[in-house]
């Protein structure tokens, strides 16, 4: 199967390999945008692999990647102009960085990969240039030994592999850092509005129909007004806790994610109780504190796993407490407001 | 450096400057300038800006870095919660969205 991005084929004593397109075409920005919404990103591959951008030959460098087609995508646009070899391991399609913490960007398939493609008859010299986030997967002294290549590794971000090159293979700080702008965050919420799936119907559906239960039976207007309070209140929270949150993430008073979330849950609370929005009864309005913040609380807690800097030691020290808390809240904050249609 | 830290102390980061040999590969990994040379070793200058990835500990070749690595993630430890594992962000078989 021949794939859009492949435009011909550089002969090797090992036989033909696939050249790529440095240039994004207009279906490879497409597919970006999908996969950013988490439409098929789960399923987002490229056949693992020999790959050659330019005409490289014997002497040229030799970039490693994982077959996350987004990843790959990132990599052969970064090599625009210039003659190379990548490397594409099989990480289930999965990205560099993910696939390093869970080793199948690793030490023993950046070996087999070796291996398989004859490497070391394609080329002349004994280094390969590995992202630097890969070393959370590949051990660079085991690599060496097991194979005589010198795993250099290269700047944390693709984009920065041109200025890389010409500063003599050499990452500055600013390279090898990891920081978290919003630009990336804002790249990373889409895929957090995705997280409530089909909840995000059927949730509001509940609420609907619960909405019209009254002492004197059921109503629909009640139903209607309610329910559609109810939803507006919810969806609010929901886009405090995956959306403003992240978004505004360094700004927010606190270290923990899930106190960020509940403040702005909070605090969006607040503005709807002065919209009028939470109703007039003193319960409904505390059950709604309880769930609004609940939801925004969770949902902020949930971007420590999109987060670059939160560690395992601290989001479970943190969940510890956070997590019963936005059960208990949510299902208090759940019970006052069904009470609430009797009373 | 930038302004984004999470919780202090609680990093199970741990370096033990007897083996070191002062090559530098857990400076080069660090997404976090955690780590830098004083005297010809490595210190830990940032210890709370650790994320625990692991890429020191799997790259220094003397083995004088130990961590207890794993993802920061909320929804990897409850998928270990619910499942009764070590926390995982690996879903792929349960059909979930991760990273």
């Amino acid at each position: 199967m021949k794939e859009d991005y492949v435009t011909g084929n550089v002969k090797t004593i090992f036989g033909p390999v696939p050249q790529v397109s440095t240039v994004w075409s207009r279906s490879d920005i497409w597919q970006t945008i999908k996969v950013r919404w988490n439409l098929g990103r789960m399923n987002y591959k490229v056949e693992s692999g020999l790959y050659a951008a330019g005409n490289p030959d014997a002497t040229s460098d030799v970039f490693v990647s994982a077959n996350f087609k987004l990843s790959f995508d990132h990599l052969r646009r970064a090599l625009h102009g210039i003659n190379a070899w990548i490397l594409v391991l099989d990480t289930k399609g999965i990205n560099v960085w993910c696939a390093a913490g869970k080793g199948t960007f690793g030490t023993a398939e950046l070996i087999n990969r070796i291996k398989i493609h004859a490497l070391l008859n394609i080329v002349d010299h004994r280094n390969l240039i590995v992202p630097q986030l890969g070393a959370v997967g590949v051990s660079a002294h085991e690599v060496k030994s097991k194979t005589g290549f010198r795993v250099i590794y290269g700047p944390v971000r693709a984009e920065d592999i041109g200025i890389y090159i010409k500063s003599e293979y050499k990452a500055t700080q600013e390279m090898r850092s990891v920081k978290f702008p919003l630009k990336d965050r804002i790249k990373l919420i889409p895929v957090e509005i995705t997280y409530g799936k089909y909840y995000l119907a059927l949730v509001p559906a509940v609420f609907f129909i619960l909405a019209g239960f009254n002492p004197h039976g059921y109503s629909v207007d009640a139903a209607w007004s309610n329910g559609g309070r109810a939803v507006i209140n919810l969806m609010a929270a929901y886009v405090t806790g995956c959306v403003l949150t992240p978004a505004l993430l360094p700004w927010i008073p606190f270290k923990r994610f899930s106190l960020k979330g509940l403040l702005l849950g909070w605090l969006t609370a607040v503005l709807f109780l002065f919209l009028n929005l939470l109703g007039n009864n003193i319960f409904e309005i505390i059950s709604w504190f309880l769930m609004m913040g609940a939801l925004s609380s969770f949902l902020a807690m949930n971007f420590t796993g999109s987060s670059t800097f939160t560690s395992l030691s601290g989001v479970q020290k943190e969940m510890k407490l956070s997590l019963p808390l936005q059960i208990a809240a949510a299902a208090l904050g759940l019970m006052g407001w069904i009470i609430t249609r009797f009373i | 450096m930038n302004g984004l830290t999470y919780l202090k102390n609680v990093v199970t980061l741990d370096l033990d400057q007897q083996k070191c040999n002062g090559c530098k590969m857990c400076l080069t990994v660090c997404p976090h300038e955690v780590f830098e040379l004083r005297e010809k070793k490595a210190f830990i200058k940032n210890k709370d800006q650790c994320m625990e990835c692991g890429a020191c500990e799997k790259n220094c070749p003397e083995g004088a870095i130990s961590v207890r690595s794993g993802v920061g993630c909320a929804a990897g430890i409850i998928n270990g919660l619910i499942r009764g594992t070590e926390p995982s962000c690996d879903c792929a078989n349960t059909g979930k969205n991760c990273c």
